[in-house]
């Protein structure tokens, strides 16, 4: 018991700090990411050979710079985006400065993760609303994401596992986080301890994130 | 009401061009159910998806109600289909929402005051009788219940016209028949002008006033049922025709008939009864009718019937019976050596 207390009285304060600055960069970037990735994915989906908007030129185009963008490893992207992040928000350094690259990491991601929710519905249902003279932009919004909100929502938990995983780099530009405790105090100092516990609430934060996933999904789907 | 005038519709693929649709004109008369028949691949759906531009003809014109819906701006085109309803073989609902929601929706996305949403939503799902399932989901539904809620939301607009494409092709034959009568119901009463397509000839005999026959994009007969039905000209509509009637014979049986006479097939519209001017071919003539096969079966609402006789008597004989049936407005139709061959005599 004492251990225990010691060991809080020791670290509590910047454990608590680190997973802060974790679900802070986590849920900006990952809401950045949304904004883009989901209308990126809406794009994708109507400009596809077959599909009402068809443009092959638009489809590929999104396609490739998507497909380029997910090639390079997250730490590789961190420092190769810089300039631009700097001239984005003005700093590279802090939260501020992880979150252009973990968002440029992350809404590619997600613009693929969504396609494929998307190209689960029914194109039939599609066109029976096209058929009774609703717009477009009603349909997206209110058939297309609409029916595909089950995967949408496995889709994002997915991405935020991923999102949370891109974030123990943070550190190496002085954003902080669960990743970075590890790192400085784990494995620099040899605080054996921060490392498991750091490790340990990783595993229930992706373990619960997920679960709360699976539920949601399943709450959404009725078929 | 709906007026289609030399459309094509030719798709271009990777593996070439297909003209699904060749030179196509067709009119739908206001308060009319006209059906459109032909086998799979004929062009059927590219046909019905035109009248509401979800396929843009390649060449031609479509007009609804006065209105030529090809030279119409998307706004506008949104607008007029509104006033076109459609259901389809897949039903086509929201899986995530319920029976009450999948007729709302729409409604709403279409810009009508909640509470008219209300009305409607319950005043259609009472139409089609499926008020006590307003809050279950589709998956929880059958076949036939999922076609109504599908009904229901296209009426729910209130269109003047409804485009069927093939709605109950997934549906077993009770189930079909009663989707048929709904929609018969919902002609009827709601004076809604139907359009439906199908490969099924029971949806045109029970519901159609009007059909065309399609084959390879083309419209090969058109007419009244009736007039289709008793004198059909193309070899798919008597292929189609035909297939109502099961006159399956033994071969060997025939042969032998023929020895001692003709096989003739009899036609009986409306209160013409076969059975009695039978009766008199074998009172006035030296001719015994024995008859092989027959069916009776129902146009919308004249009967219909298709006898197979065998006429037992000298050639002259029967030539003279065969005259006195067409007096009595029978259509009598001789069966060809070389028909036997198919089994399937008509
Ligand atoms: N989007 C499309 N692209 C290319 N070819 C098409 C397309 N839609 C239809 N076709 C072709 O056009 C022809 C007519 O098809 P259509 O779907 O109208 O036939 P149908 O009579 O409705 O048949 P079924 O009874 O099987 O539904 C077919 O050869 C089909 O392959
Ligand atoms: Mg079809």
């Amino acid at each position: 018991m004492s251990k225990i207390s010691e060991f809080l009285d020791l670290w509590g304060d910047q454990i608590i700090e680190a997973i802060l600055q974790t679900f802070q960069m986590t849920s900006i970037a990952l809401l950045i990411s949304i904004l883009i990735g989901l209308p990126l994915a809406a794009f994708l989906v109507l400009t596809r050979q077959g599909a009402r908007l068809e443009n092959k030129y638009v489809y590929g185009f999104l396609n490739t710079v998507i497909n380029v963008i997910r090639s390079v490893p997250f730490i590789i992207l961190l420092f190769f985006i810089l300039p631009f992040t700097k001239f984005i928000v003005g700093t590279s350094i802090g939260v501020k400065g992880v979150i252009v690259p973990l968002v440029v990491y992350t809404a590619p991601y997600i613009a693929r993760l969504m396609e494929s929710a998307l190209l689960e519905v029914d194109r039939g249902v599609l066109e029976a609303y096209e058929a009774m003279g609703i717009p477009t932009k009603k349909i997206i919004w209110n058939v297309l994401v609409r029916e595909s909100r089950p995967a949408i929502v496995l889709g994002l938990t997915i991405a935020t596992i991923g999102l949370i995983g891109a974030t123990a780099m943070a550190g190496l530009v002085g954003a902080g986080g669960l990743g970075d405790l590890a790192y400085r105090f784990g494995h620099l100092r040899y605080e054996a301890d921060v490392m498991y516990v750091t490790v340990f609430l990783l595993i229930v934060l992706v373990q619960g994130l997920q679960t709360a996933g699976n539920v949601i999904a399943a709450r959404l789907r009725k078929d | 009401m709906i007026k289609l005038q030399n459309v094509s519709k030719t798709f271009v693929t990777k593996k070439g061009k297909v003209e699904a649709l060749k030179n196509v004109s067709l009119e739908v008369k206001k308060g009319e159910i006209f059906g459109v028949i032909g086998y799979s691949g004929a062009g059927k759906s590219t046909l019905i998806r035109t009248v509401n531009l979800l396929e843009k003809p390649s060449e031609g014109t479509v007009s609804v109600n006065g209105t030529e819906l090809t030279k119409l701006s998307p706004n506008k085109l949104s607008a007029s289909r509104k006033k076109i309803g459609m259901i389809f073989q897949g039903f086509n609902l929201l899986k995530t929402a319920t029976v009450y929601e999948n007729i709302s929706i729409p409604l709403r996305l279409s810009g009508l005051p909640k509470a008219e949403i209300d009305n409607r939503v319950k005043k259609y799902l009472s139409i089609v009788g499926i008020e006590s399932k307003s809050d279950s989901y589709p998956s929880q539904l059958s076949g036939g219940q999922k076609q109504r809620v599908a009904i229901a939301r296209a009426i729910a607009h209130e269109p003047e016209i409804l485009l069927s494409d093939e709605a109950t092709s997934a549906l077993d034959p009770d189930t079909t028949e009663a989707i048929l009568d709904l929609l018969l119901k919902i002609n009827e009463e709601l004076g809604i002008t139907i359009l439906l397509i199908t490969h099924e000839m029971k949806v045109i005999q029970k519901i159609c006033d009007r059909v065309a026959v399609m084959e390879n994009g083309e419209v090969v007969e058109n007419g009244s049922v009736l007039d289709v039905f008793t004198a059909p000209r193309h070899e798919t509509t008597k292929r189609f025709v035909n297939s109502i009637f099961h006159h399956q014979l033994p071969e060997a049986l025939l042969t032998k008939l023929k020895e001692t006479g003709s096989i003739v097939s009899l036609s009986f519209v409306d209160n013409t009864s076969g059975e009695p001017t039978l009766a008199l071919v074998s009172k006035k003539f030296n001719v015994f009718p024995n008859i092989l096969s027959g069916t009776i079966t129902q146009l919308k609402d004249v009967p219909y019937g298709k006898l197979i006789v065998h006429l037992q008597g000298d050639d002259s004989e029967i030539d003279r019976a065969v005259e006195f049936l067409e007096q009595q407005h029978v259509l009598v139709e001789g069966v060809k050596r070389n028909d036997v061959k198919n089994k399937r005599i008509s």
